[in-house]
């Protein structure tokens, strides 16, 4: 393990804790794209590079600025005086850390992971364009089906609720 | 340690303190930001695997994340128009005060 990937490593898990543990929700937001940011070096440290730059562009261009706007919008009615942690997060966190538990001792006793380093693959944007347009045509064909229709979905449900129309039709 | 498993712990980590954070917070928007987190922690291992795997020529590893994110971004939009939805709804984001399914 190389040096930059542990540091990388540290600032994305502490980012992720900070998000999941601050108080406040700004402030989580905030977390969040620094755990994002470090997802994407993450990323590029292991010779993905376009995916690494996709993670940019997707999560912290979009995802996070949406979660700030859905944090504005959502936030005037609370009283911030609430108990953050719902009833029952101790079992919560109980499940979690055996979640952990479990995945640790399988990856660092499991006999299947390959032992020896092979040298960067090559995963240039042309392969990648290639491979879209070629092999893997149907499913990018579906995945913008699903993205326009996530698109009008979400435009959908967020309208307002439509206002009573009785009075009016009564006028009418 | 290899390589490999210093990126799966990691990984492992991530997917642990994405749903401690799913189950445990109260609001809404940071259950699907834990959420998030979880499927972030599920390409790292996809990259990983990738990197350091048999056959990388194949660019299997890749194409995956390439749509695992577009369709986690998907998620996020509809979750947080669901979330938006309910609060004008309900007047509150917080979890435990979402009880009833009737309007």
């Amino acid at each position: 393990m190389s040096l930059p990937f542990i540091i990388i490593a540290f600032v994305t898990l502490f980012a992720a804790a900070a998000a999941m543990s601050l108080r406040n929700l700004v402030h989580c937001a905030l977390a969040l794209t620094v755990t994002f940011a470090g997802l994407a070096a993450l990323y590029l440290n292991l010779d993905a590079q376009f995916v690494g730059f996709a993670q940019i562009l997707v999560y912290v261009g979009a995802v996070a600025i949406l979660i700030v706007f859905a944090i504005l919008l959502t936030r005037s009615g609370d009283s911030p005086n609430q108990a953050v942690l719902a009833p029952g997060w101790f079992y919560g966190i109980v499940i979690s850390a055996t979640i952990f538990t479990a995945l640790g001792w399988a990856v660092l006793n499991s006999g299947a992971l390959p032992k020896q380093i092979l040298a960067a693959p090559e995963a240039t944007v042309k392969s990648i364009g290639e491979a879209l347009m070629t092999k893997y045509v149907l499913p990018l064909e579906v995945i913008g089906l699903l993205l326009t229709a996530a698109m009008i979905g979400a435009v959908v449900i967020a309208l307002k609720e439509p206002a009573k129309t009785e009075d009016s039709g009564r006028k009418s | 340690m290899t390589p490999l498993q210093g990126c799966l712990l990691v990984s492992a980590l991530l997917f642990a303190i994405g749903f401690a954070g799913a189950v445990t917070r109260r609001h809404a928007i940071l259950a699907l930001v834990g959420i998030e987190l979880m499927l972030n922690a599920a390409n790292l291992n996809f990259i990983a695997f990738w990197r350091y795997g048999a056959h990388p020529e194949a660019i299997t590893g890749v194409m995956f994340v390439i749509f695992s994110i577009a369709i986690a971004a998907a998620e996020a939009a509809v979750g947080l128009a669901l979330i938006i939805a309910i609060y004008r709804h309900y007047k509150t984001s917080n979890l435990d005060e979402v009880k009833e399914l009737k309007g």
